[in-house]
């Protein structure tokens, strides 16, 4: 029907074409399964992205030990100054030079951004990100934690 | 089926045996008048909570379900926060003219709505021009939006109404062309006689093509009427904040949200009521146990049925399409929604006279 096209009765025909093209895509939305996450009551079942940033952990081995090197190259990184690092020295026993480790590892939930310039800092890999999303808590200081062992 | 109207009339006689004609009749006022407003905001309330479902599994959402069982009582709720929401006084605004027009509004709603036929006698107004009455009465609530609009002394509510207005007096237009088209086919304005001829078919299939064209601009048109989207140029939230309501609060923001609502009901009302038979069963000719089957379910639910079908419909068109420019909404009336009605006005009353209907 191309000698319709740009006239009058064509313009109403493609009109119409169109409009229900658009129609039949709600009806079918209209019909398929919702995705509304009903939260509390499928908490069991329910399915978050691997990669969702909810909180930053400190991975640790069996024996309790994490990778951390107190370079302090996460503390420079982040633009918020969520995580504060202190170390303290221990001396080698088998060399006899000092060297520093991690004391704490203090991070703040409260003031991170979930930027992920941390983990992208760290050279050792010896902290991510976890999709443990349940972290609202009544008491501001309890954010504040020490990710380390 | 029932007929209401014996029951009417049992009614009738008690109140005026009982007391002088004058008064009884003012009863008789008063009870439908209760019985009318009832019955209003009752289905506003379905029509809240259906629009708020419908739209949710058109987006591929649940909608509501916290708020009692399924979020039924979510309309509740929404009412008693308007309730509860403090009445500005705009300074510099137009005060009488301001708290006026919602009440022109849900007024010209009400009104429509009692003239809907429910069921055989279940209808407030009955005369030989009930046709016309009705889009008299219904459209008089743009007068209401064009006060609030003016009144309020405000820019983005007065370009709303003066949008409004221009929208809903062109689209009035081609409303009355269906109708007409209709008035034509059945041959009366009565609206009870419009149902009654309908048993032995609904028009949108007696009329065939012209009345399933009468149809489709009689549905653009009230959606048009109602200013919901695609046509919700008034109130478009993303240029003028709230059109026309915009200085509105409490509840006189909730009487135009309702009769919002409300006109939609009333549009696919009076679609039901005028193309697929009102509250008249649906017949199959020669299958005499269908028909007594479909003779069992009363008339209201069958009214009702079909309103709320039509309901979806707009719903569905409602949450499909983006908004138009106001230009594009007038282009499309003017150029096509009425030279369009005005050929099918032709082609029925060619049918009619040919004898070509079914
Ligand atoms: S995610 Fe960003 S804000 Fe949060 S601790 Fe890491 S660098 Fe700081
Ligand atoms: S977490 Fe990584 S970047 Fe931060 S101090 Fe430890 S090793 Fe350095």
């Amino acid at each position: 029907m191309s000698f319709l096209n740009n006239t009058y009765i064509g313009n109403i025909l493609s009109a119409i074409g169109s409009l229900a093209t658009g129609m039949k895509v709600t009806l079918c939305e209209f019909f398929t399964r919702k995705v509304t996450e009903c939260y509390p009551e499928n908490r069991k079942t329910q399915h978050i992205a691997e990669r969702h940033r909810a909180i930053l952990r400190m991975p640790h081995d069996e024996e309790g030990k994490n990778k951390c090197i107190a370079c302090g190259l996460c503390q420079q990184a982040c633009p918020n100054g969520t995580i504060t690092i202190t170390t303290r020295s221990v001396t080698d026993e088998e060399t006899g030079k000092s060297r520093k480790v991690l004391a704490e590892y203090r991070y703040d939930l409260g003031s991170c951004m979930f930027c992920q310039l941390c983990v992208n800092a760290c050279p050792k890999g010896a902290i991510e990100f976890s999709n443990e999303f349940e972290n609202a808590v009544f008491d501001r200081s309890k954010l504040i934690m020490k990710l380390n062992k | 089926m029932i007929d209401f109207s014996s029951i009417n009339s049992t009614i009738d006689s008690y109140l005026h045996s009982v007391l002088p004609a004058q008064v009884a009749t003012l009863v008789e006022c008063a009870i439908i008048a209760v019985c009318a407003i009832v019955a209003y905001l009752a289905f506003a309330i379905v029509m809240i909570f259906m629009e708020r479902k419908v739209c949710a599994a058109f987006q591929c959402r649940l909608g509501p379900t916290r708020v009692g069982f399924w979020g039924l009582l979510q309309v509740f709720a929404d009412v008693f926060k308007m309730l509860i929401k403090e009445i500005i006084d705009i300074k510099n605004s137009d005060w009488a003219l301001y708290t006026l027009a919602p009440f022109l509004v849900i007024m010209s709603s009400i009104i429509t709505f009692s003239c809907l036929p429910f069921d055989n006698g279940l209808q407030v107004l009955d005369f030989n021009i009930g046709v016309f009455f009705i889009m008299a009465a219904s459209s008089f609530g743009v007068l209401g939006i064009l006060l609030a609009g003016w009144s309020s002394n405000n820019k983005f509510a007065m370009i709303g109404a003066i949008r409004s207005g221009g929208q809903m007096i062109s689209y009035e237009l081609s409303m009355s062309l269906c109708i007409l088209t209709l008035v034509v086919l059945s041959g009366t304005m009565q609206v009870s006689e419009i149902v009654e001829m309908q048993r032995g078919g609904w028009f949108i299939i007696r009329g065939h093509i012209p009345a399933v064209i009468a149809f489709i601009i009689y549905l653009i048109a009230g959606n048009a009427e109602t200013n919901r989207a695609p046509f919700d140029l008034p109130e478009a939230e993303s240029e003028l904040t709230a059109g026309f309501h915009t200085e509105y609060s409490g509840m006189g923001f909730g009487f135009f949200y309702v009769a919002e609502f409300m006109n939609m009901f009333i549009i696919a009302g009076i679609a039901s009521t005028l193309f697929l038979g009102g509250w008249t069963p649906f017949y199959i000719p020669g299958l005499e146990g269908f028909n007594e089957a479909m003779e069992w379910i009363p008339g209201f639910v069958w009214f009702l049925g079909k309103t709320l079908f039509v309901v979806w419909l707009l719903m569905w068109v409602r949450w499909t399409f983006p908004r138009l420019r106001i230009d594009q909404v007038l282009v499309l009336e003017w150029k096509y929604l009425v030279p369009i009605g005005l050929l099918n006005l032709l082609i029925m009353t060619v049918c009619v006279v040919m004898g070509w209907t079914l």
